[in-house]
């Protein structure tokens, strides 16, 4: 189906792009509140650190690969798996599923722009802050030691000296900050401005994915926001929340650790769940089976996932009845996600289907993630647990759950939107290469780590002795890693080479049934000409063009605000432009956050600049409304 | 099932060693969690084989239908009952597992009424400190890395840590239980099978967490109270003129300063109990065999075998060291 455009009219395209472009430059780069540079700079950002904490992965399957390995000594080991946990958990996977909701939660809602565009540039830039905050050091020599989970007493101030758990506890400052900010502002996106017409009902399930998991978001990080700052507080002030001899509690910090832990799994899993939506709905031809079971299913997982985090401490010798409570609510989680994978598979089993690789990549999600998942029934499953935790087992586990069942369908997202992005199609022929690449390396090299686990292989070891007969499996673990990552490195050249090369793809390359397809590709600066009006799930599929609306500005920002539930119009919205301010913002946080690793009064004397920062931020420079709830109070 | 997995194992890995796995338990308490990763295996390969035929099916479908255009209203009734089938398929299996883990859990909790034996081990940095309560004095007879369990009784293990978090974990007798400062732990164990077993600290603790293991033997009843009164008597005199040229060094100079020998004046606390130290199967926690060629290694550079351990080298002359090496390598 073509775009729309039924009143051609050239002049309107050039007067949408005068309101919504940014100044040229450098400035422009600075000051954009763009969603989609913004989520571009997120994603480019996220796969670099992947590549990077990927590599650090590889260092440690090298040193891994036989007994005795001199390679690394216990303190480069600890930093490696410090570094590529920390990384991995808080800055790949979380941002680059709130960056793909960035780019496109506005995109499939037919929107110029997300509801607080300035809030957005804020995210990122604190996000940077984060990244820097690990990297820089880590290049330095300064890099945490002790894990992504940090446990006290080790990272107390008696076992942790130096400013490594400080560097780390920041970090996750930083991270958690951007994340709750981009988590509120695609929560009111998708609450307040959907298309006209959109109701709950006929919303996609990849923005219910998104809506639930950033509603999850927003519960989840103030949990471990606060153990960081109790952390920091032991080490800096001296407080005593985890210091047994002072009466604190050294099980607190894992209660609250992984009440956020735990939901940051579905937090990463619900947007891929929502990538593998559309991508099923698109290429097995037909809408996906069960939207209302699948969207229920998302929900429940949102509930239960605050349920069942002492399912991480059923070692820790909490009462026996308590650990079995746990098992039955961690059971229970497989319900929804059973039902979704039955959902997924029911829609190709009765689809048309088509296997361009983001279908591939759905297939290889099914056939992987189930693994994972039944291992997560098994490590659920708490006298089961006391002889997995804490293993390779688990280490299996939660690749294959966060690889297979986020990383494969999040690839799979970046083949599908690549060409909305770009303008150019990918290669087919290398995109099938790096499919078997990874999906096959994968598979080989974390299998095995099930049976290393039963075989009494305990995590977070830096070498172990030949007698233990750990040797095989480790090699082969260790090829696979490498195959693996040969295939990332397909992938990337794929994408660049595709930038140039690539055919030209057109609006919607892949009769697609969803509004993001329906503007341009790449989307010009304002998305949309005219507002989509949505009449079901699958608006693009239907005959004729796709109805549309007028009326809202074309000479200055303006959003259409509609009702919650129904999608029904109720005014039109000044969009903020351009503002060098979220950055300026960012950077006082940033040296507030800096500075109260080696002084608590940082956290006063940084208040001064930020508060400054946020009030000509924040500075009234709008007219008074004339329209919607506000108009009465104008003059 | 056993069988399956034991070939599995076999082909997969060329030789395990099996003294430190769950899947060749050697306790009643292992044999229960065995039992009930057989019950689970089945259930999850069965969900596992159902979701590949219906994705296989699937695909084999779509051969002759991929050329049509979109759909946009299918009738799905035969699939809105597959999916109640499903469900309820789901919800059986979760059921079966769920007491399934409530009736293991209940077994593992039962041993306590027959606990005959109680055991303190403490977690250090990076090894596990063993008091056992001498039958004929009620005093506490100190060891390490080293536990002993008679066949068939039901020994509880308390679980102390004197620094960091750690967690002990013997795979062939049970769990793993976590040694955490200001909470006492415990657990039960009930040795089926004697022989030696091999535990190692799974909860990361720092620099050495590789190298916190120990050994365990289990051994019938008899040879256990053997064990334990050889354990409780002092350590053993000097033979010759060297090994006493080494006690002298050995209790009077630094070593004494972390390390007790019941019977002489070094009673230093923060390392191991060096009394029987030759008795013991290995050095270092589980990281070195018990031969004089290791211990001296060992006693010379520590930090070369262990970086990190808290243990210092002590500059010794060669002929000292040889003599503290004949010393110890005596201590049975």
């Amino acid at each position: 189906m073509s775009p729309p455009a039924p009143f051609p009219d050239a002049s309107r395209s050039q007067r949408l792009a005068a309101a919504w472009a940014d100044p040229p430059g450098l400035w422009g780069f600075l000051t954009t509140v763009d969603h989609k540079r913004i989520a571009a700079r997120y994603i480019v950002t996220t796969l670099l650190l992947l590549f990077l904490a990927g590599m650090v992965a590889l260092d440690m399957r090298l040193q891994l690969i036989q007994p005795d390995m001199k390679r690394m000594g216990p303190q480069m080991y600890d930093e490696a798996f410090s570094l590529h946990g920390s990384t991995m958990l808080f800055l790949v996977s979380v941002p680059v599923m709130e960056a793909m909701a960035l780019w496109l939660v506005p995109l499939m809602l037919g929107q110029r722009n997300v509801a607080f565009p300035r809030l957005a540039a804020f995210s990122y830039w604190l996000y940077l802050g984060g990244v820097l905050m690990l990297w820089v050091p880590h290049a330095l020599g300064i890099t945490p030691d002790i894990g992504w989970f940090e446990y006290p007493p080790l990272s107390g101030p008696a076992y942790g000296p130096g400013h490594r758990a400080d560097i780390w506890a920041q970090m996750i400052t930083f991270t958690e900050v951007a994340a709750l900010a981009a988590s509120v502002n695609i929560v009111a996106t998708i609450l307040k401005l959907r298309p006209p017409g959109m109701t709950l009902a006929r919303m996609p399930l990849f923005v219910w994915a998104q809506l639930i998991a950033s509603i999850m978001t927003i519960l989840a990080m103030p949990a471990i926001m606060l153990v960081t700052s109790m952390l920091i507080a032991d080490r800096m002030i001296s407080t005593h929340f985890f210091s047994p001899s002072g009466g604190g509690d050294v099980l607190l910090f894992q209660h609250l650790f992984w009440f956020f832990g735990h939901p940051e799994v579905y937090i990463i899993f619900l947007p891929a769940t929502g990538f593998v939506s559309a991508i099923v709905a698109t290429f097995a031809r037909r809408p996906v089976f069960g939207q209302v079971p699948m969207v229920l299913s998302m929900l429940a997982v949102g509930l239960f996932g605050f349920g069942l985090w002492v399912h991480h401490m059923y070692a820790v010798g909490l009462p026996r009845l308590g650990n079995d409570f746990y098992t039955a609510a961690s059971m229970a989680i497989a319900l929804p996600v059973g039902i979704q994978i039955f959902c997924w598979t029911a829609t190709i089993w009765s689809g048309r289907p088509r296997f361009q690789t983001p279908m591939l990549w759905v297939i290889g999600f099914i056939l992987t993630f189930v693994i994972g998942g039944l291992s997560g029934v098994m490590t659920g499953a708490a006298p089961l647990d006391l002889q997995l935790t804490d293993t390779y087992f688990v280490v299996a586990h939660l690749h294959y759950v966060l690889i297979g069942g986020a990383i494969f369908p999040l690839l799979g997202a970046f083949c599908y939107w690549y060409p909305k992005a770009t303008g150019r199609m990918m290669s087919e022929r290398w995109g099938v290469v790096a499919f078997v690449l990874i999906v096959g390396g994968f598979n080989l090299g974390f299998f095995p780590m099930h049976i290393l686990g039963l075989e009494g292989m305990p995590r977070r070891i830096y070498t172990y002795g030949p007698e233990m007969g750990w040797g095989t499996l480790n090699l082969i673990a260790t090829l696979g890693s490498a195959m693996a990552v040969a295939g990332g490195l397909v992938m990337v050249a794929n994408g660049l080479l595709s930038l140039r090369f690539g055919e030209r793809a057109g609006a919607d390359p892949w009769d697609a049934p969803t509004l993001e397809w329906a503007c341009e590709s790449p989307p010009p600066c304002y998305n949309f000409e005219y507002t989509p009006v949505v009449e079901d799930l699958v608006p693009l599929w239907r005959e004729g063009d796709l109805p549309v609306m007028d009326g809202m500005s074309l000479d200055s920002r303006e959003l259409l605000v509609t009702s919650a539930v129904e999608g029904i119009p109720e005014y039109r919205q000044n969009s903020v432009g351009p503002s060098i301010w979220p950055l300026v913002a960012a950077l006082a946080v940033a040296a507030m956050f800096i500075g109260s690793i080696f002084t608590a009064w940082a956290v006063v004397i940084g208040a001064v600049p930020i508060g400054i920062a946020l009030t000509i931020w924040f500075w009234p420079t709008r007219q008074p409304a004339t329209s919607g709830p506000f108009a009465s109070r104008g003059r | 099932m056993r069988r399956v997995l034991a070939l599995a194992a076999l082909l997969l890995l060329g030789g395990c060693a099996g003294w430190q796995t769950p899947l060749d338990p050697a306790g009643e308490q292992a044999r229960h969690i065995y039992s009930f990763l057989e019950l689970i295996l089945w259930v999850c390969g069965f969900f596992y084989l159902l979701v590949l035929a219906f994705l296989g099916w699937g695909l084999w479908r779509a051969r002759r239908r991929s050329a049509e255009g979109p759909e946009i209203a299918p009738a799905d009734r035969g699939l809105d009952r597959a999916l109640i089938v499903w469900s309820a398929l789901i919800v059986v299996g979760l059921t079966v597992l769920t007491l399934g883990a409530f009736f293991v859990d209940r077994a593992l909790a039962n041993a306590q009424a027959r606990e005959t034996l109680t055991v303190r081990v403490t977690g250090q940095q990076w090894w596990w400190r063993i008091r056992y309560r001498d039958p004929a004095t009620g005093r506490w007879i100190e060891t390490a890395n080293e536990l002993h369990l008679p066949l068939g009784k039901t020994t509880r293990i308390e679980l102390g840590s004197a620094d960091v978090i750690h967690s002990l974990w013997i795979p062939n007798l049970a769990g793993k239980t976590d040694v955490i400062p200001g909470h006492p732990n415990a657990f039960d164990v009930t040795p089926r099978a004697p022989g030696w077993y091999r535990g190692q600290c799974a909860e990361f603790c720092g620099a050495q967490h590789a190298h916190m293991a120990l050994w365990v033997k289990v051994e019938p009843p008899a040879a256990f109270a053997r064990w334990l009164a050889g354990q409780a008597r002092s350590a053993a005199s000097p033979a010759d003129p060297e090994q006493a040229r080494g006690m002298k060094l050995v209790t009077q100079g630094p070593c004494a300063a972390c390390h007790t020998l019941r019977g002489t004046p070094a009673d230093g606390r923060p390392g191991p109990d060096l009394t029987h130290l030759a008795s013991r199967r290995s050095l270092a926690a589980g990281t070195l065999p018990m031969t004089r060629g290791a211990l001296q290694g060992w006693i010379a550079r520590p930090q070369a075998v262990k970086p990190g351990t808290l243990m210092p080298a002590v500059s010794l002359s060669p002929t000292d060291l040889d003599a503290v090496a004949a010393y110890l390598a005596a201590l049975q």
